[in-house]
Order: structure tokens, then sequence, then C-alpha cells
């Protein structure tokens, strides 16, 4: 399945659901396209909503990495919400579990941001 | 049966379509053998990485290049090859991606999959050239018929 996704604003957050697959190719463009564009748009606090999210790989991997980074360059922040069990797995044994600041509750996802 | 070496091997064009192909072969000859599907998606993974970095880094992406993906169903563990047609690496020369300072790289992380996710991971240079990615898994009991249009040498 190809990745999808969908922006919600709440407030200065921007929720993105996105289902699909996050590999290399056009899943991995697509996020990277997706997140340039919030931030062109001055959306700084992003939430990836990845419940949808079954599969991914390390391409897949290096694109939230990506984000990350370019979030951050921005002064913004971005976070992860509602991990399955194989991405939540592959950040496990890749280290990035400590790198993200990853979410159960959307809510308290949103109300996380620094400012 | 049992001492016989069923091969299936299958020739990939360089093209980003093939890194999803060898994938979906690999899924279809694991559930065949009899790993679950945990099990099958652990080495799809790794045989997907394994083309991503024979696609990427080997035949850097040169239509003409191949990628030979090579199934030997042996009778305890099923041994996977992936060859390129690059220059060829050594498996110490990759950055470690746990490491601090590679902890943000956004690529890298591939061959660290293969090893967590399989039993055994080797890479060589065979003479004929290229990186050749082998990995191993050992079966989780005992193997049942080979899948049907499977040779036998």
């Amino acid at each position: 399945m190809n990745l999808q996704a969908t922006n919600r604003d709440i407030g200065s957050a921007t929720v993105v659901d996105i289902s699909g697959r996050i590999t290399l190719g056009e899943g991995s463009a697509m996020l990277r396209s997706l997140v340039r564009q919030l931030l062109d748009h001055g959306r700084k606090h992003i939430v990836l909503n990845l419940a949808d999210v079954n599969y991914i790989d390390s391409s897949g991997i290096g694109e939230l990495v990506s984000s990350f980074t370019a979030v951050k360059k921005e002064g913004g922040e971005l976070k992860l919400l509602h991990l399955t069990k194989k991405v939540h797995d592959l950040l496990l044994i890749t280290k990035l579990f400590t790198v993200f600041d990853v979410h159960t509750d959307e809510e308290k996802a949103i109300t996380s941001f620094s400012s | 049966m049992r001492g016989l070496t069923q091969r299936i091997e299958v020739t990939l064009e360089t093209l980003l379509e093939s890194v999803d192909l060898a994938e979906d072969i690999t899924l279809r000859v694991a559930k065949a053998v009899g790993f679950d599907e945990e099990q099958g998606y652990r080495i799809g993974m790794s045989v997907r990485e394994a083309v991503i970095n024979a696609y990427t880094y080997g035949n850097l992406q040169i239509r003409e290049r191949h990628i030979f993906l090579l199934f030997e169903l042996l009778p305890a563990e099923m041994v996977i090859r992936v060859r390129d047609q690059g220059a060829g690496f050594h498996l110490e020369d990759v950055p470690n991606p746990l490491a601090e300072e590679n902890l943000l790289k956004t690529s890298g992380r591939g061959l660290f999959l293969i090893r967590a996710f399989m039993d055994e991971l080797l890479v060589t240079i065979p003479k004929s050239g290229g990186a050749e990615v082998t990995m191993t898994k050992r079966y989780p009991r005992a193997r049942p018929p080979a899948p049907a249009g499977a040779s036998e040498v």
C-alpha cells in the first residue's frame, strides 16, 4: 500500500495521519515533501501519527531522522505518535527510540510542545 | 530429500521496482519452507536491505547492471546471497549506526538490520567482482517439502 497522509491543524500543532509503507522511493520522498511543505507554511510543531504505518525500511527510518533534523533546524519539534509494533521495534534496535519524542496519547503529544 | 540443496536463482534489473520484487519473492520462499509470518518479515526485510544496497551503492542505479539473488535451501538452514556488479566493500569498513556520532545519519542502517534479523551475515568480494551479501537463517523446525518448481542440484 502506497503512503497516504492527511494533515490536521490543532492550535499551533499539525498532526499528520500517515498510512501505508515508508520505504525507499515514493514513500520516503512523500514524507520528505510533506514535512518540507509544513515547514514552508510555518508549521513547526509536527506530530507524525504512525498508527497505520505497517512497514518501514532503512530508507524510511532515514527519512524520519531527516525530517526530525530538518524541523529542529527550523526551531521546531517533530514528535511520533502511535507506533506499530514493527516500527517501535525498529526504532528500539536502531537506538532511535531515545532520539525521537514518542507518544501514545495524541492530546499529550500536542500539549508537550515547548511553546 | 535430506542432504540435497535446492536452489532458486533470480536475476534482477537495477530498478527501484526490483527492491519490492526481491522482497515479495523472499516472502513466498520463506513461507514455503516453513518460516512463520514474523520470521518471514525479518527475512524479507533483510533481502530488501541487501538489494537496496546493491541497487544504490553497488550498481549505482546503473540499469545495465544486474542484481543476482540466490536462495539455497539446505537441510537445516536457508542461505540467501545478493550479489551486485559494483566495486565491492568490506563489512568492517561500514560505520556502526549505533555510535553516537552516527545516530542522526540518514543512511547506513541496512546491514545493521540484516545482522539483527538473520542468524549470520557475511560480505565477500567474489572473483567475478561486486559485493556478495550472504545471509543465513536456520529453520525453526524440520523443513516441509520443497516449493513447487524448485530445482535440485
